[in-house]
Parts: structure tokens; C-alpha cells; sequence
């Protein structure tokens, strides 16, 4: 007989049967009892099934992310309520969900994680309930909350109660926006509604081969549409990180990931009425990381840009946030002086380090992620402007390069921008100009800050010439040496003061570092609003 | 393939890689990129690469918009229709979506037949 089974029976004959004054130890046999079924999840069978695909079982993950012995489970003994086909006699413990509070990094959290031993992870009303409670306590307490999901989606035995159970789920994540951080993390296959969630939340975390998102399965579009694509192909972890820019975080294996988590939570306040914890400062590896070394000052070569957020930021320590997505723009985290700041910076290393439809996304996002959490912006700018293409203007280059922005105008955290080399155009306005309301810009002296670059603007503003010349290749290049003696340099800026100082490099750390004490305290009057409208 | 100097309209032509352009810094061979007449090196992504080309709407050409099946065909090679004349039922997501002609025209080539399922874009009648 069935696990499932067996314990209905005998807990229906024990209803009946109940002894009403057991002594007290027999009563806590009993709880013991209990307890060791519900923590079977779904049998030695599914769990096998579960460790074969490289997986952990929902509450080693729990265990395993949590520090040691932190980890006090709620709503053990919570019961599915699907009354409809046959669902009444099944014993489905924890109802597939283990919720409960814990401590990362010594600080407090609230944590769901959905079992997919236990009817695939499959979320029914009183799955959705727990972890509904668990977000609600995680508001009240004002702490991060954790979602670890793997989960088939919606039970659909339970018809609308499943649906509704999201739509708690959903508002939730949005009330929360904002205010608490909110982690997802993937482990399994997740569909429909289940990715949903994730994507309301702050950061999502992925691990190759074990994550899969997608809101319909390769089964329905084979039905429906004739297109055959594997999992991994639609929705796996790589997809989703490089492709699509749902996730943030990639990892290889389920403990690397946890690390992440780890890591990632070191940098971000636990609401936003905090900052993050400050850390002992410690200088950057410049020996590794020098200026010198990895900036040519040449603006048509390439550089990592990491190494030079690494040779400003506290130990050269960089937490990048979507690696792997829109690599033209660099987002992350690191700490100025022991405080946490978000970087953003362009890219020269991939497509010139331009902004385009998916890099305005990911860095207006963060912006707006490190606005609402009191975390610094510290902007390094070197960009040859939007980038041009039908493809682009098509996708919507206007609406989503305006998140940027958006962002920018509208953060009122510190924000420090260090321009580098170029900055053309839009792209200057964009990447926190003072315009936009930057506290502080700097500007190193092989910064070129201009409409365009001299060899478009020469063509331009001198065509006439040009045409007319005898030899007009010669004229030209006369007139693009021109325009850069005069306008590609960072002087033109500063003499309207739309650059507060032009720096050595060398001074960069110790600038920043001064400029984001000073403003640690800034306070902008916002208009009255109940929010804006920024272009989505 | 470089981009002269003098072009001023910014076309995917202009951005493409080219092996000539490419140079060498350490080990890393790097591409370049276009921008208002500068040429960038640095690396392009498989997305940038892959990025659809841009191609002008045929009025000959009557595509699939959305992938289904088709349900009925309710012309011919060679007949003529009117404009407002119905073509074909395409059925996606439990619609059945009827294709209508525009103008009058006549028909060359019938590419599907009924109960085919196509994918999006999928050319379905060419007219004369």
C-alpha cells in the first residue's frame, strides 16, 4: 500500500479511535511520529529521482544556503484542500512547499522551497498559502525573502484555486518591490505561473543544466505551432542568462550558486529604510589591476572595464551582476571605503561598450535597484553613443534606451560619474551626465566629451569644404585633426562646468571616495506623486 | 569590406565585421565596428550578429502573421480574386483567423495546403 495511503487510513481511524489523554510522552512520540512522515517529502523513490538529475532535495537546499542550525521550519503539518478528482484521499506532505526563517551571513530571512518530490513542486492552494505567509512575515519583519522554485506550475487538479494562489503570490512580490530584497532561486524546471514570480522579484539565480524557465513548454508549442526545441534550447539556464536577461545569476552546480546567494547578500541593505553593512576597508590590488596597465588611451581600442572598476574598488572585488547578458554594459557591485556601491559602466571589450535595446534594460534596472536599496552609483562612461541598426530602432531603441534615462533622472542616491575616455552624444547625457543630476563628474584628461565623434561631426560640419577641396581625403583628415584638437577633450565641458574636475587617473579612488562621504547624507525633495510613468 | 569614410547613412552594411579589419592585441583577435564613421575594435555578440536584416513588406507576398493550421483554402492557382475576396482560415490559439485579399488581383502560387501547419512569416500565396 502506498505511503500516501496508508497514512490516510490511519489517520482517519485515529479520528475516531483518539485516546483522549495520551500521557506527555506518548504525545511527543506522536508529534515525532508525525513530524518523521511529513519529512519523508515525497518517498525515498521521488527523492531518488530527484538526486539521479544532480539535484538536492528542497530541504538540503534550505539547509545547505542557511547558516548552520539557523534554519526553524512553519506549516510542517499544512494539508492540500484539493477536493476534486480523487485528491481528497492523497497525502501530500508539507503540501510540497517547505517555508520557514532562518540567518545568512548572520542576518535574518524568510525562506520558501518548493518540493519537487512531493506532486512535482505543483503549486495548489494551500502550497501557495504557506508561502503567501512566509512573504507576509517577511514584510512585517521587514527582512530579504527567499524563493528557492521547482515546481511543474499549477496544480491543476485545484483549477482556480491554483490560479489564485499565484495572483497572491504576484501582488506580494510587487507590494514588496522595493522594500525587502527579494531572492529567486531556480532549481528544476519551472513553467507557466512558477517563473512568473521570479520575475517581480530583484535577483534570480540559475544553475546550468537544473534551470529551466519558460511559459510554455516545448510539449505546447510542438502542438500548437509544429516547432520542435529541446528544454535546455527554449528555456535553460544558459538561455535565460545570455539571451533573454531574465536571470542574474549563473552558476555551474547548486553549492556555486548558494555562494552567489551568499556573496550577493554581503552588498544589499535587508530593507530600504537601511544601507548596507559597512565592511573594513581595504585598498585595490593595484598591482594587478594598474590604470596604467590596462587603460589604452587610444578611444578605438578596447579594455576590460572590469579591470578598471577592479583597480578603483575596495580588494579589487567586483560582484558582476548579469555577466552574461548585454555585454556592452557592466553592472555590479563592489565597496568604496568599506560601503557598497553599484557600478555601472560601458563596455568597450563588446560592441564598443554602445548602448542598445537590451544593455539600456539591464543597466536601468539595476539603477533603479540601487536607488531603491540607498546604495551609491559610481558611473564609468566610455561610449561611442546608441547603436544604429533597423533591428534596433525596430525593437523599440527609443522607448527602452529612455529607461536609462528614466533611471538616472529619477535616483536619488549619491551618483558619481567618472568619465574616461568617450562620451558622444545621447550617450553622455545617458550615462548620469551632470544633467541629469550626477552630485559629482569627473573627467580624466583622455576624456572626449562631444556631440559626436570628430570623424562624423568633421564630415558634417565641414562637408562644403571637403567637397570643394582638390583632394578631399586630405581636407578631411585636416578637418577631423581639427575638430579633435578643439572638441575632443574634456575642457569644453568643464569651462561650462558641466564637468566638476578634471582628474588623473590615479586620483580616481581617492575622488570617489570623497565625494560619496560627503553626499552620504544627500536628501533631494521629490515632487508629490504616487509614481511616475517610466518608459517600460 | 571597409565602410568609406564619406558614407553618412549608418546601414547594417556599415557595421558588419570584416576579416580585413580585424587586428591583432595580445592574443585576442578583435572585430570592428562602425559608429559615425569611426571604427571601433572590439567584439560582437552572437545576438548582435544574429540580428534580423531588415526586409521591406512584398504586397505580392501573403505571409503567415502568426503560426497555425490551415483550416480552408478558398481559392486557386490561377483564379483571380476581389478585394475583400476571403483567401484562407488560418487557426492559431483557437482562433480561426480568415486571410482576406487587399486588391484585385490574380493568383500565381499556392504554397500550403489545407491542414498544413506553418510557422510565422511563412509565405502561404504569391500573386501575379
Amino acid at each position: 500500500m502506498p505511503v500516501h495511503e496508508e497514512f490516510a487510513r490511519a489517520r482517519k481511524h485515529e479520528l475516531f479511535t483518539n485516546k483522549r489523554f495520551m500521557s506527555l510522552s506518548s504525545k511527543s512520540s506522536d508529534l515525532k511520529r508525525r513530524m518523521q512522515e511529513a519529512l519523508r517529502g515525497g518517498g525515498d523513490k521521488a527523492i531518488q529521482k530527484q538526486k539521479a538529475t544532480g539535484k538536492l532535495t528542497a530541504r538540503e537546499r534550505i539547509i545547505a544556503l542557511l547558516d548552520a542550525k539557523s534554519f526553524h521550519e512553519y506549516d510542517l503539518f499544512v494539508e492540500h484542500a484539493g477536493r476534486d478528482f480523487e485528491m481528497s484521499d492523497k497525502y501530500l506532505p508539507g503540501d510540497g512547499v517547505i517555508t520557514g526563517t532562518g540567518t545568512i551571513n548572520n542576518y535574518p530571512v524568510c525562506i520558501f522551497a518548493q518540493d519537487f518530490t512531493v506532486a512535482g513542486g505543483s503549486l495548489g492552494y494551500m502550497h501557495a498559502k504557506k508561502i503567501t505567509k512566509i512573504m507576509d512575515h517577511a514584510m512585517k519583519l521587514k527582512i530579504p525573502l527567499i524563493g528557492i522554485n521547482d515546481s511543474g506550475g499549477a496544480r491543476i487538479q485545484e483549477g482556480v484555486n491554483s490560479l489564485a494562489g499565484y495572483g497572491e503570490i504576484f501582488f506580494r512580490n510587487t507590494q514588496a518591490s522595493g522594500v525587502i530584497p527579494q531572492i529567486s532561486v531556480i532549481l528544476g524546471p519551472c513553467a507557466g505561473g512558477a517563473v512568473y514570480s521570479p520575475a517581480l522579484t530583484d535577483f534570480v539565480f540559475v544553475v546550468d543544466k537544473i534551470s529551466k524557465m519558460f511559459i510554455t513548454g516545448p510539449e505546447v508549442i510542438k502542438t500548437v505551432l509544429g516547432e520542435e526545441i529541446s528544454m535546455e534550447e527554449l528555456g535553460g539556464a544558459r538561455v535565460q542568462a545570455e539571451t533573454t536577461g531574465n536571470v542574474h545569476f549563473f552558476a555551474e552546480s547548486e553549492m556555486e550558486c548558494f555562494e552567489q546567494i551568499k556573496k550577493l547578500m554581503s552588498y544589499i541593505p535587508w530593507n530600504n529604510q537601511k544601507k548596507a553593512e559597512p565592511f573594513p576597508k581595504k585598498p585595490p590590488r593595484v598591482r594587478q589591476y594598474s590604470l596604467e596597465k590596462v587603460f589604452p588611451t587610444n578611444p578605438r581600442q578596447p579594455y576590460d572595464v572590469k579591470d578598471v572598476i577592479r583597480g578603483i574598488c575596495d580588494d579589487s572585488d567586483f560582484l558582476e551582476v548579469q555577466d552574461l547578458f548585454a555585454q556592452n554594459i557592466v553592472i555590479g557591485f563592489g565597496r568604496m571605503n568599506g560601503y557598497t556601491v553599484g557600478f555601472v559602466a560601458n563596455q568597450p571589450l563588446v560592441l564598443a561598450g554602445v548602448l542598445d535595446v537590451d544593455s539600456s534594460d539591464k543597466a536601468a534596472r539595476f539603477i533603479r535597484y540601487c536607488d531603491a536599496f540607498n546604495i551609491p552609483l559610481v558611473t564609468l562612461v566610455d561610449l561611442p553613443g546608441y547603436l544604429p541598426g533597423v533591428d534596433q530602432e525596430h525593437a523599440g531603441v527609443i522607448r527602452h534606451g529612455a529607461k536609462v534615462l528614466y533611471a538616472y533622472s529619477e535616483a536619488t542616491v549619491p551618483k558619481i560619474t567618472v568619465i574616461t575616455r568617450k562620451a558622444y552624444g545621447g550617450g553622455y547625457i545617458a550615462m548620469c551626465s551632470s544633467h541629469l543630476r550626477a552630485d559629482f563628474v569627473f573627467a580624466w584628461p583622455t576624456a572626449e566629451i562631444a556631440v559626436m565623434g570628430p570623424e562624423g561631426a568633421a564630415n558634417i560640419i565641414f562637408r562644403k569644404e571637403i567637397v570643394e577641396a582638390e583632394n578631399p581625403d586630405e581636407m578631411r583628415k585636416a578637418k577631423i585633426k581639427e575638430y579633435k584638437e578643439k572638441f575632443a577633450n574634456p575642457f569644453v565641458a568643464a569651462a561650462y562646468g558641466y564637468v566638476d574636475a578634471v582628474i588623473s587617473p590615479e586620483e580616481t579612488r581617492d575622488m570617489v571616495i570623497h565625494a560619496l562621504a560627503i553626499s552620504a547624507d544627500k536628501k533631494v525633495d521629490v515632487p508629490l506623486k504616487k509614481h511616475g510613468i517610466p518608459p517600460f | 569590406m571597409p565602410t568609406s569614410d564619406n558614407s553618412k547613412s549608418l546601414n547594417l552594411k556599415d557595421i558588419k565585421p570584416s576579416e580585413e579589419n580585424t587586428e591583432t592585441n595580445g592574443t585576442e583577435v578583435f572585430q570592428t565596428l562602425v559608429i559615425e564613421d569611426i571604427k571601433y575594435k572590439t567584439r560582437l555578440t552572437k545576438k548582435f550578429l544574429n540580428r534580423k536584416v531588415y526586409q521591406p513588406a512584398d504586397p505580392k507576398k501573403v505571409l503567415s502573421f502568426i503560426p497555425g493550421t490551415i483550416k480552408k483554402i478558398y481559392t486557386a492557382k490561377g483564379k483571380k480574386v476581389k478585394a475583400g475576396d476571403k483567401l484562407i482560415d488560418l487557426e492559431a490559439m483557437k482562433m480561426v483567423n480568415t486571410i482576406f485579399a487587399e486588391e484585385n488581383q490574380s493568383i500565381a502560387e499556392i504554397y500550403v495546403k489545407e491542414g498544413d501547419m506553418v510557422p510565422k512569416n511563412q509565405l502561404l500565396i504569391l500573386f501575379k
